[in-house]
């Protein structure tokens, strides 16, 4: 049997895979990671003390020059709904509509400036809403301390204005309550979720906002009005209902600006625009192009506006208010301040110097950000944070020469004028390059790497799809479908190697490894099709048989159109945000139909029936055959096991009705004692009960009789492991207070059984490794006498276990039946659980495997984790039956649906072990089973966590190899039944029957073929549905919910599927290892 | 014979339609306020209740599995008896069913149970009025090759039909669209009885383009 090629075969595909995700990550993930730092008021960035004297009480860093602010953010008020265009004959309905905005900027020139808004993409309401107070560009994901919460973590405006003791009152958007907990002052939020409500956030801020304003207990007032975005959502911006918002947004402000005092400053801004559609979250230019407005009652700028509105980047208004107010900028800020507003009244020179020395402050924080992140990360380029820091600081040595000279007063004014210019342009320089360095590495998506990587996942699962058909037919697979493919890759990899080492670039891991991965496809493809033209002319020689094959061909399209079908469908849901969203109904939806036209479909063929004998052909009825029963009581279960495993969700939030399942709360948080010590009770029951299922089903076939270290682990260490489990949940669910003195025990003890736990699963699958076989051997025949007489080649070779094996079957049973008749045994070796071999590894390793992951999940889950063993039982069974009632069915071959209805079950528990694909969702606390709260890697509590995510695809695919094995296993029970029918010829057929598993050891090469081919089905099925999210995410890069709903399900599905192909690879290898050790206890038993 | 037999399917299936069509018009000019959306439930009565007593009629007329022996009246009497019990099953099976397939168990059992009476009036109620009680016979026409007239073909391609649009019924229930059909069970028995509608018109048709392809069997 050719074990490496297959697993070889089995890694490279799965590397592509990994290659083209990687790819299509790197385009479209955005990263970034979160600094813990903040920034105070006695930081040494601020100016030379001369300057510092002269700082009025309250201030920090600079004076400040307004006590109160106002920050109305219109959610996406764009551009071109702010500008007033007076000449405009015919407005559009979103146009002109703003029209006291463009009264106060013509009257008073100097008081009000309209500017254009520029956001960075992604144009999320949440990112943005980040972007505009940390001053920073937030991506999808912020890498910072802890996921579990939205809430920022990074230093911000609030946070900044909250530790200087100023008030922070916010009305409106309640995103911004999940983004700041606890830091207002006083707080009015309205629910941001329903789309099609355009009133209710609005109408509620009015309510409060005027007599807030008008009672003066704030000094920073926030209010995010959301019906302009939501209008934009359900009706579009060029609408009447648009135009009506509009003016409500305008009588508002007309309102609001009656109400504001002298010291306070008026900034009205939209966080993002829209698209003609009313869409926003990409990077088009209608959706970055937002509008800003600022005004106060005193003087703000130095001089009139320009012809054209300015535009400024939106994080430019973080340092901008932050200084005004004299709070320190937050220390993640990489805008610039708008030096405009900080000129004050004096003359030219004042004004200069003025703005000069907020830019030094903004200059310096900004370097010390930079310097702080690039000791962290390495994704800003290193020659271009070079190149920023020599700009830096030659501007600030010039800075301290400048001032040293206005100090001494050398300077006359003309000149000092143009050197004071220049400095303030060399810092602008600074800081726009230093933001167009973190823009380009953290704002942008990759378009080309988004499609390379999408391409290399469907060149893959094409490649799979190709492979498995290919793999039965041909002769030397493995030489032209992997080795001429491999050495290309490698090939491509030496070369762009060289290349790299000759133009002496750096070294981009990923790029090189996706191109190696292409051109390995590529070869693959290219040996492929080299040998399909001689197959083609191969078949035109025969025409007859050419359209034979045409029309089973034909056929067989069709057969596959059903479970492909579901497939598709499953494929095409996750296009659509709301399927996404109700997957967890989706799957096991799709799942029963699957089975339900399975069933179906045999009926319809004709093969539940018995064959028509000439009596019933005359009466025209038929009748079902006795296995139909058992199939119908088999897919009723299928359902039930569904069905009842919908009742461990854990509910997303855009479900609002949605109340998450009372199972996935641990039991410790149960007031009812009787209910939690019931539910407890429950629980270790089924979990013995489980146990005693798998010892029982190894019982029957044999493989718990040995006296094996292994069968010794699984009679007595399985119920250790219960016990330990056991005593575990009764330790971490119980109250704490009830306990008082062995406080100190129980907190041992919450550490110490699950670690016996781990220790015992990993001592179990050791053992598992070590000595995979459960066969129990009783060799009764004389030290003399040989099993197989004629036998006499050379032991050990490989043509002879061939002969060999069923030679030893058959005397096993003549063996068992002699004693059983006759009474006298003659010399021939029993072996027990032989027939199972490879199913019992598997299974054992499956039991052991859901012990660790059923202890990281809280103790209710249990259930649904028998459940899962329960519903996958029921599935391998269906499976067994309706290839049994399907007939002709190539043994080796495992048909599509099978292969499609585990994966929907493993989708299915996906959801039903309490998981969703957000964030939120994930059960941290799976990272502290048997820690204390410590933890010193990082890798642990991945691994953990992760296992507890991924567990149903850990369990459906390492189970996988038995979708194969399971019908051989459950041979015996049919030829037994048939056994009294037939009268004749039973002996020597029985004999055949009864090989079981050892029918795949008969031919080794169809055996390995028939593993490849499995893996290869399994990962195209998976690698479609990858495929699938894959396209969706970059497709709809720029719908509203692409970073709530998309891109996180994309990354749940690339990560289940890197898990899943790995734990299916060890599944393979698994029955790899079982078949070595049959191979070595045959020839054991020859040589001896 | 062959064509005459077709033209008689058609008429009898196109007359099943209308009766479907006049189900959701008529009522609203003896009831106010009656629409298929807004009273959903009582539509779901009418329209079984209607669909019901006409294909029973339909098929007291037709007659198009004339029985070889003629019957006792008691055998009528527990034929019918047998038939009432049949429909009940089967809607209890349906819903069921439904329930498996992730209906609410609980809430709203009134709409479920007759939207299962619904699937039952398009599915096993054909089956009852055309082959009877007589489980073997039903094995018999689902199957291929089972038909052995084009009223047993008809009947496959209806069944199948509703059965399927209540299964596609089902895919625009998690749309966020907030339309009044996509509450349970409207979206679905809307799609069952476009499916069966589609059915009976499609059947005769199908029949005629094939009509060279089959074959029955005697008997």
């Amino acid at each position: 049997m050719q074990r490496w090629p297959v697993l070889l075969f089995l890694a490279w595909v799965c590397l592509l895979f990994f290659a083209g995700i990687g790819l299509f990550m790197s385009g479209f993930l955005l990263t970034r990671i979160e600094l813990a730092s903040s920034s105070s008021c006695s930081d040494p960035l601020v100016p030379p003390p001369w300057e510092r004297q002269s700082l009025p009480l309250g201030s920090c860093w600079a004076p400040q020059r307004f006590s109160k602010a106002v920050l109305v953010i219109i959610d996406a008020l764009s551009f071109e709904f702010a500008r007033f265009n007076p000449t405009k004959a015919s407005p559009l309905p979103y146009e002109n509509k703003l029209s006291f905005l463009h009264h106060l900027a013509t009257s008073q020139p100097r008081h009000a400036r309209l500017y254009r808004f520029r956001a960075d993409p992604p144009t999320a309401t949440m990112q943005r809403i980040k972007g505009l107070t940390t001053g920073s560009l937030p991506t999808f994901i912020d890498v910072g301390s802890n996921f579990a919460t939205y809430a920022i973590q990074e230093d911000n405006l609030l946070a900044q204005l909250v530790q200087n003791g100023r008030r922070v009152v916010f009305m409106g958007d309640d995103t911004w309550e999940g983004l700041f907990p606890k830091k207002f002052f006083r707080s009015y939020f309205f629910p941001s979720f329903n789309v099609k409500d355009l009133h209710t956030v609005d109408d509620g801020i009015m309510q409060h906002l005027y007599p807030t304003v008008d009672s003066g207990e704030w000094d920073m007032l926030i209010a995010h009005f959301l019906g302009v975005d939501h209008c934009g959502h359900k009706h579009g911006p060029d609408h009447p209902e648009m135009a009506k918002k509009l003016t409500q947004m305008n009588e508002m402000l007309r309102s609001l600006v009656d109400h504001l005092g002298n010291d306070t400053l008026l900034l009205v801004a939209g966080d993002h625009g829209m698209t003609d559609t009313g869409d926003h979250g990409g990077d088009s230019e209608k959706e970055v192009n937002a509008a800003l407005f600022v005004y106060s009652r005193t003087p703000l700028f130095g001089t009139g506006p320009p012809e054209e509105p300015e535009a400024v980047a939106q994080v430019n208004l973080v340092p901008t208010v932050a200084l005004l107010l004299g709070v320190p900028i937050p220390y993640s800020n990489i805008g610039e301040v708008m030096a405009e507003l900080f000129s004050g009244d004096g003359d030219a020179v004042s004004a200069a110097l003025q703005q000069l020395s907020v830019y030094h402050i903004n200059a310096k924080q900004v370097d010390r950000f930079l310097h702080s992140y690039s000791l962290v990360a390495q994704d800003l380029p290193a020659e271009q944070l070079q190149h920023l820091q020599e700009l830096f600081s030659s501007a600030v040595e010039e800075h301290s020469q400048l001032l040293a000279q206005v100090q001494g007063s050398t300077l006359v004014p003309p000149e000092l004028e143009s050197r004071l210019g220049s400095l303030i342009s060399r810092f602008q320089l600074y800081l726009r390059e230093a933001r167009a360095v973190c823009t380009q590495s953290w704002a942008r998506f990759h378009p080309l790497r988004m499609v390379g990587g999408c391409t290399l996942i469907a060149a893959s699962c094409l490649l799979c799809y190709v492979a498995s058909e290919l793999a039965a037919s041909s002769d030397c697979f493995y030489r032209s479908c992997l080795l001429y493919p491999l050495i290309w890759g490698l090939v491509v990899t030496v070369l762009l190697g060289l290349a790299h080492a000759f133009t002496q670039e750096g070294l981009d891991l990923l790029l090189m490894s996706s191109w190696a991965a292409a051109a390995s496809q590529l070869g693959f493809f290219w040996h492929w099709w080299g040998r399909h033209p001689k197959r083609a002319r191969l078949a035109g020689s025969q025409p007859p048989l050419a359209s034979i094959g045409l029309r089973q061909r034909l056929r067989e399209w069709l057969g596959l159109a059903f479970p492909m079908g579901i497939l598709l469908f499953r494929c095409g849901a996750m296009f659509s945000d709301s399927f996404v969203v109700a997957e967890a109904r989706v799957a096991p939806f799709l799942l029963a139909s699957l089975v339900m036209l399975l069933v179906g479909k045999l009926h319809w063929d004709g093969r539940l029936t018995v064959p028509e004998g000439p009596k019933q052909q005359l009466l025209g009825f038929s009748s079902y055959r006795r296995e139909i029963w058992y199939l119908l009581c088999l897919v009723a279960m299928l359902l039930v096991c569904v069905r009842l495993s919908g009742f461990f969700h854990q509910c997303r939030e855009e479900i609002l009705q949605c109340r998450p399942s009372l199972f996935l709360s641990p039991l410790a948080s149960l007031r009812n004692t009787r209910a939690k010590n019931l539910f407890y009770l429950l629980c270790v029951a089924l979990l013995a009960g489980l146990v005693y299922a798998v010892r029982s089903w190894l019982r029957r076939y044999g493989n718990l009789n040995s006296s094996d270290p292994l069968v010794l682990f699984v009679r007595w260490g399985f119920p250790l492991v219960v016990l330990c489990i056991a005593c575990y949940w009764a330790v971490a669910s119980s109250a704490d207070d009830s306990l008082g003195k062995l406080q100190e025990l129980v907190q041992v003890a919450v550490v110490a059984f699950p670690w016996a736990v781990y220790g015992l699963a990993s001592v179990g699958l050791l053992l598992l490794l070590c000595n995979p076989m459960t066969v129990f051997a009783k060799d009764t025949r004389e030290s003399a006498g040989s099993i197989v007489t004629p036998y006499l080649g050379v032991p050990g070779s490989e043509v002879n276990f061939l002969h060999v094996i069923p030679q030893i079957y058959k005397r096993m049973q003549e063996s068992q039946k002699s004693c059983l008749e006759r009474g006298n045994c003659r010399a021939t070796i029993a072996a027990y659980g032989l027939g199972s071999v490879y199913s019992a590894a598997l299974v054992i390793a499956l039991t052991l495997l859901g012990f660790l992951l059923m202890l990281l999940h809280s103790e209710r889950l249990s259930l649904a984790f028998l459940l899962l063993f329960l519903e996958a039982f029921v599935l391998l069974h269906i499976h067994t039956r309706a290839r049994g009632l399907a007939g002709d069915a190539e043994p080796f071959s495992v048909p599509w649906y099978a292969v499609i209805s585990w994966l929907l079950a493993a989708s299915q528990f996906f959801y039903s072990t309490g998981h969703q694909p957000i964030f939120p969702a994930i059960h941290w606390n799976a990272a502290f089973v048997g820690f204390h709260l410590d933890h010193s890697t990082k890798l642990l509590p991945a691994v953990l966590v992760g296992a507890n995510t991924f567990a149903s695809h850990i369990l459906f695919a390492v189970g996988c190899p038995l979708l194969l094995l399971w019908p051989f296993v459950c041979e015996m029970p049919n030829s037994q039944r048939k056994k009294p029918k037939k009268e004749s010829r039973e002996e020597l057929q029985e004999v055949e029957e009864h090989m079981m598993e050892m029918r795949l050891r008969e031919s080794p090469e169809k055996f390995s073929t028939a593993l490849l081919q499995l893996g290869l089905k399994y990962l195209f099925v998976l690698g479609t549905q990858l495929l699938a999210c894959v396209c969706a995410a970059m497709i709809l890069r720029r719908h509203l919910m692409v970073w709530k709903v998309f891109a996180p399900k994309f990354l749940f599905e690339s990560l289940g599927f890197m898990v899943s192909s790995i734990c299916l690879l060890l599944g393979i290898s698994l029955v790899m290892r079982v078949d070595c050790a049959v191979s070595t206890w045959f020839s054991q038993l020859q040589l001896r | 014979m062959k064509e005459a037999a077709i033209r008689r399917l058609l008429a009898a299936n196109l007359l099943c339609v209308l009766s479907v069509v006049l189900t959701a018009v008529v009522p609203a000019f003896f009831w106010d306020g009656f629409t298929v959306l807004g009273t959903h439930l009582t539509w779901l009565c009418i329209c079984s209740g209607c669909v019901s007593t006409f294909n029973i009629l339909l098929h007291l007329v037709l007659k198009p599995n004339l029985s070889p022996k003629r019957s006792s009246f008691a055998h009528k009497i527990s034929r019918f008896l047998k038939c009432c019990i049949y429909f009940f099953m089967s809607c209890i099976l349906f819903h069921a069913i439904i329930v498996l397939y992730g209906a609410p168990l609980i809430e709203s059992v009134t709409e479920t149970f007759l939207f299962a009476v619904l699937l039952s009036t398009f599915t096993t109620l054909q089956c009852l009025c055309m082959l009877g009680p007589n489980i073997q016979a039903w094995i018999r026409v689902f199957s291929k090759n089972g038909a052995m007239s084009i009223w047993e073909n008809s009947l496959q391609i209806t069944t199948m039909c509703t059965i399927f649009g209540a299964w596609f019924g089902a895919f625009p229930i998690p749309l966020d669209w907030d339309r009044p059909w996509q509450v349970w069970p409207v979206s679905c028995s809307l799609g069952a009885t476009f499916g069966y509608t589609a059915g009976l018109i499609i059947a005769p048709l199908w029949i005629h383009w094939n009509r060279k392809q089959l074959t029955y069997k005697s008997r």
